[in-house]
């Protein structure tokens, strides 16, 4: 069904085409159906014209003209979120990074690289390749993602458990506000004097701003590392050991759970060689200094044989260990080969407690009939269950629905919180007021409206607001499924 | 039994107010305006989990009790301070750890704050999880506000395991050599003649890079060099008696500093913040965190 192009659009196609040239816009029926989505389950969404700019001058010139305009501006990366963060709402002029994949500069010496916003994940951790250095964020999208995403989410991944998730690796960033200014937010070394504003930024879910450019930080490689796979009867077994790990007072590079649904899957895909009879299966990474991972080592099998563990296979060289990894980085590809949809969840609770609130929530699908399978940070108690569904049942996403929102209840009343990492978008928009209250939210609308206060920048996503996303917001109610 | 709500009740709805910890940095930033009334955050530790690696505190709480609970099961928290300092002012002040390399910055380690606004109302900042990407990252704001956005009452940060050793070398190698020969050690400052280094870990790793660096002349030393008690930024020069934290940036030094110039553009949202937290100036008046040279 064809919707109607906003009035006015013909003038605005103009004004950005005459600023920053006629192949860097895209205002064609197939270029908006393309950009309405993201990688989450929302649909419904209603892209405006798509600018590909080049430069940070360019993103000031399409802010600038949207705004003229009376549209909104919605940056996008890679669009592999999962909440909606990038999904357009109400026609606005959709900018997106894809053409910013420069690697302007890396200083080895400082550990500092500044990089467009486009330039994906991967890219820049390849391009580090010999230098000794490393991005540390891996968000298993790392193939695909931008850094520009990467901070506007604060993505997490494996390694962000001993080395923090991305706001820890932003030193500074070019940012284009709403009034199409540019400011330079953080400082390469140290903190800039005054309000973390650089801190406020990442995470905004392109509600502040515009990154343009962004120096991040670099971590050095470790000199050993270790990846163990341990296998488990059961997932509260795994999880009872992740707990016991972190309370034995090491802190791992990387702690990840995957369930038997989900190992079968994977090893079906990738044969990394995971036991098909474990209840589930941990991952555990080590690094640092010889004698430390060697103890830690040995701190891993005693907490695992205390929970019942099975086999413990430590990697015995790189190969092995990458087989192991990629196991784990390909398990959403793998669902998605067995699964006619599915709707990752994405909670957090406290690492104590892990246990028992995966019990809860696997009771909660069985109550709703849905199958759900775990594969997730279990290091931080970043829960990401995921629910298989097929949506030509009658009824069924009534189920998942249900299934979901009681995902985030039973995290909340488990002292947790309503993201890790996917962030809220619109995806989450309607839980917030769960975990804050109206207080709790004003204070946050202070700082946005900071940053924004022509609220130009991507407006209704995070805040739960009456207003509908687009004409079709009955729509965003139902799911697609993630299809990655 | 400390609450939320006396804090709230002390603080009011209206007139000019600001809140003291341990005082040992009361001028920072300007002189507090003499008509604001002075209030306290309540003190005390509410609870340390040393499994999930939290504890949660009211900010009165001096640093020094702090650190002797959290010893007790061989953990710490980033803040550090003259003694008398407090949560609040530690976190209010935000400073990075010499230690910052090994132990994160305080702006990552605090997980949850509960403050009292302007309005007098109480607002929650951030989540107790050790992860969170819900909603935006107003703690990171409060880290470094010289109470200029809301007044704290209760926090939770982020705990760390406590090395099993620690040592200090001193000597002649460049920061940027004695960052090649070891592996992310914890601290290195240099005073324009030598570098002071910080190893921390299990001890047989921290007794071998120290072996390595003892290769290259450096010395085992009881601790860190006297820090003096100004701060600056790095600009390419040390003055005589001055340190630098190679991975913040700053200089530690005797003799007035000023603070830097900041572009107008920061300096805009950074009022526009202001503004929409205590539209009235009645927290901290007297109070800016641009007037901190570094
Ligand atoms: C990681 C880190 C490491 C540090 N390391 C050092 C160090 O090595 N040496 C050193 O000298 N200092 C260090 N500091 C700074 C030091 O912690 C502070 O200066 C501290 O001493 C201030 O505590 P106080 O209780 O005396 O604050 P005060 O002097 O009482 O107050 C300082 C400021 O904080 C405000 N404030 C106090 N309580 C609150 C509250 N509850 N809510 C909002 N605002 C409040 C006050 O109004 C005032 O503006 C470090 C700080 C951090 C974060
Ligand atoms: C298979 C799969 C696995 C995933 N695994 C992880 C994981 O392990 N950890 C994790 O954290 N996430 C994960 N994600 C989610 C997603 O990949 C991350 O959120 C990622 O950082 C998004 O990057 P992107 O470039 O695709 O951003 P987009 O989806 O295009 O945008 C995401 C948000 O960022 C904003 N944005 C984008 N660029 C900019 C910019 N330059 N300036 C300002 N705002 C901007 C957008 O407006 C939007 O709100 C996964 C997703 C998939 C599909």
């Amino acid at each position: 069904m064809a919707r109607e192009v906003p009035a006015g659009t013909a003038d605005l196609v103009a004004d950005l085409v005459a600023a920053i040239g006629a192949d860097r816009v895209a205002a064609g029926g197939g270029a908006r159906h393309l950009y309405a989505r993201d990688s989450s389950i929302i649909e419904g969404g209603h892209s405006g014209p798509v600018c590909f700019p080049g430069s940070t001058d360019q993103v000031a010139d399409c802010v600038r003209v949207a705004v003229a305009h009376g549209r909104d501006f919605v940056p996008r990366g890679a669009g592999t979120g999962l909440s909606g963060g990038a999904v357009p709402c109400n026609d606005p002029v959709v900018i997106a990074t894809t053409r910013m994949n420069q690697i302007h500069e890396v200083d080895v010496e400082r550990r500092i690289a500044w990089v467009g916003p486009g330039v994906v994940n991967l890219d820049l951790t390849r391009h580090l390749a010999g230098t000794g250095l490393h991005f540390a964020p891996d968000p298993s999208s790392q193939q695909a993602s931008t850094i520009g995403g990467n901070l506007a989410n604060n993505s997490g991944g494996p390694h962000c458990l001993a080395y923090g998730v991305t706001s820890a690796h932003v030193a500074a960033v070019e940012v284009v506000l709403s009034d199409a200014s540019t400011v330079v937010l953080g400082e390469e070394v140290g903190d800039a004097v005054g309000y973390d504003l650089r801190g406020a930024f990442v995470g905004g879910e392109g509600t502040l701003g515009v990154a343009t450019r962004i120096a991040v930080r670099l971590t050095p490689d470790p000199p050993v590392v270790m990846t163990l796979l341990l296998d488990f009867k059961s997932i509260v077994d795994a999880a009872e050991a992740v707990t016991g790990i972190i309370a034995a007072g090491i802190v791992p590079a990387a702690l990840e759970i995957m369930d038997q649904k989900v190992v079968h899957a994977v090893e079906k895909f990738v044969s990394a060689g995971y036991p098909l009879d474990a209840g589930a299966v941990l991952i555990v990474e080590l690094d640092g200094l010889p004698a430390g991972v060697a103890r830690e080592v040995e701190i891993v099998k005693r907490v695992g044989a205390d929970n019942g563990v099975g086999t413990v296979r430590v990697a015995a060289d790189n190969a092995e260990r990458e087989l192991i990894w990629k196991g784990r980085k390909n398990a959403f590809g793998a669902i998605a080969h067995i699964a006619p949809r599915y709707y990752l969840h994405d909670t957090v609770v406290p690492r104590t407690r892990l246990a028992e609130v995966i019990e809860q929530v696997n009771a909660a699908a069985e109550r709703h009939d849905l199958i759900v399978m775990n594969v997730f940070h279990a290091g931080d108690g970043n829960l990401h269950p995921l629910l298989m569904f097929d949506p030509r049942e009658p009824g069924t996403l009534e189920r998942v629905h249900a299934a979901g929102e009681e995902i985030v209840r039973i995290a909340i009343e488990a002292g947790g919180v309503l993201s890790g990492e996917h962030g809220i978008g619109l995806e989450k928009r309607r839980f917030m007021s769960l975990l804050f209250s109206p207080d709790d939210l004003a204070a946050q609308r202070a700082l946005r409206d900071a940053f924004d206060p022509l609220g130009r920048a991507n407006p209704l996503k995070v805040f739960p607001t009456g207003a509908s996303c687009g004409d079709v917001a009955g729509l965003t109610e139902v799911p697609e499924g993630v299809w990655v | 039994m400390n609450s939320m709500e006396d804090f709230r009740a002390e603080v009011g709805s209206s007139g000019p107010v600001c809140v003291k910890g341990g005082g040992t940095r009361w001028s920072l930033g300007g002189e507090a305006n003499t008509t604001a009334r002075v209030v306290h955050a309540p003190d005390g530790i509410d609870s340390h989990d040393p499994a999930e690696m939290t504890v949660a505190v009211w900010a009165g709480t001096t640093l020094m009790t702090l650190a002797e609970v959290l010893a007790e099961k061989r953990q710490e928290v980033v803040l550090d301070g003259p003694p008398g300092s407090t949560v609040g002012g530690s976190l209010s002040v935000g400073w990075n750890s010499i230690r910052r390399q090994r132990i994160g910055t305080a702006r990552d380690s605090l997980l949850q704050a509960e403050c009292v606004g302007a309005d007098g109302r109480i607002f929650k900042a951030g989540g107790p999880t050790v992860k969170n990407a819900s909603g935006y990252e107003l703690c990171r704001l409060l880290v470094g506000s010289l109470g200029t956005l809301a007044l704290t009452g209760r926090v939770i940060l982020r705990t760390r395991p406590l090395p099993e050793c620690s040592l200090w070398l001193r000597g002649a190698m460049s920061p940027v050599e004695v960052e090649r020969s070891c592996y992310r050690p914890s601290s290195i400052l240099w005073d324009g003649s030598n570098s002071h280094v910080c190893l921390e870990g299990y001890g047989a790793d921290v007794e071998s890079e120290a072996e390595g660096l003892a290769e290259h002349g450096m010395v085992e030393v009881a601790g860190p060099p006297d820090l003096p008690p100004d701060r600056d930024r790095w600009s390419g020069d040390l003055p005589q008696g001055a340190v630098l934290d190679v991975a913040t940036g700053v200089v530690h030094r005797h003799g007035s500093t000023v603070a830097p110039e900041v572009d107008p553009a920061v300096k805009a949202i950074a009022r526009r913040l202001k503004t929409n937290f205590d539209p009235q100036g009645r927290l901290n008046p007297g109070r800016d965190p641009y007037q901190i040279s570094a």
